[in-house]
């Protein structure tokens, strides 16, 4: 059972990496990130059913706010970039001045 | 808490209604990562994290799957959607959507993948945990919250604060570093050197750099 949820978790994360490095649309980037973050979430809550504790359900919950405090930063970060480069595309923001 | 592995068939209802999920919640992000149209993408997110809250469920973290429907499904993806709508992404079905590097993710994908499984395999082979209900409920889960984890979350009190703060200056358009003729309107711009001493006396600090800025807007709307 354990095991079944490691894998699952293993799978989503892998996935998330995939969608990060393929993708180019900061927005689907940023929703692959979420995913890599909710898979690390089940296997923190996998631990905590395995161990008898709830220390990893308390960890999953922080997790989940600072996910939010990153999405709501990067979502304005995106639409400033948007409203002076008129591109929400990774490419197009490949250099740190200019 | 690890005991012996039970017979694996038949399969208890828990682990049906997981392998269930399991399947919604992979098929689900296979789309997000695959799909050609971008609020799809968002939708699918919905589903794989609905499929997941499901799997917390099974898995008696009762907190943690509503605080999952509530941040991820309520808060998060109606952000998401909102940043799509406000960059004007793409609505319809778009090509151009994946940039060239599919080998090395394919490379780095199955590698990890490997890695991950194998290590959670030998390592967790016989691991089993029986299951009983309410393990995490809010009671319980807010106990140990303010028990032993208070300090953790006030630190995440003052980090959501700072991410408001932050996103508020950052969206904001009326504050500007010091140049405002670098991407101000066009005809707005020659009109603005012989105006600034007219509204107020500028002040000498930093505090100028605005306030010059919102005078000759005012200004320039003025006389047009």
């Amino acid at each position: 059972m354990t095991t079944h949820y490691l894998v699952l978790s293993a799978l989503l994360f892998v996935i998330g990496g995939v969608g990060v490095l393929v993708r180019r649309n900061a927005i689907v980037v940023f929703m692959c990130v979420e995913l890599m973050l909710n898979a690390c979430n089940l296997a923190f809550v996998t631990f905590a059913r395995q161990n008898g504790n709830l220390d990893g359900q308390v960890i999953a919950f922080f997790v989940m706010i600072v996910a939010a405090a990153e999405v709501v930063i990067g979502l304005a970060i995106i639409v400033t970039i948007f409203r002076t480069r008129r591109s929400a595309s990774v490419d197009d923001v490949n250099l740190l001045k200019y | 808490m690890t005991s012996q592995v039970p017979d694996l068939w038949p399969p208890s209802a828990q682990e049906v209604v997981f392998l269930l999920l399991g399947v919604v919640a992979l098929g689900s992000a296979l789309l997000v990562v695959t799909t050609r149209q971008l609020v799809h993408a968002a939708l699918w997110l919905v589903v794989c994290f609905g499929a997941l809250a499901g799997g917390y469920l099974v898995l008696t973290a009762e907190f943690v799957a509503w605080v999952q429907v509530l941040i991820y499904v309520g808060a998060i993806v109606v952000l998401l959607l909102f940043g799509i709508m406000l960059t004007r992404a793409p609505i319809g079905r778009s090509a151009g959507l994946d940039s060239g590097n599919r080998v090395t993710a394919a490379t780095v994908a199955v590698g990890t993948a490997a890695v991950l499984v194998t290590v959670v395999v030998q390592g967790f082979a016989t691991a089993y945990t029986p299951l009983e209900p309410g393990g995490g409920a809010a009671a319980t889960l807010g106990a140990s919250i303010f028990r032993s984890w208070v300090l953790p979350f006030e630190a995440l009190s003052v980090l959501l604060l700072a991410a408001l703060i932050g996103a508020i200056v950052l969206s904001r358009t009326d504050i500007r570093p010091a140049n405002p003729a670098a991407d101000a309107g066009g005809p707005a711009a020659p009109t603005t050197p012989p105006h600034p001493p007219d509204p107020a006396p500028p002040p000498a600090d930093g505090s100028g750099a605005t306030a010059g800025e919102t005078g000759s807007g005012r200004v320039s709307r003025d006389g047009g």
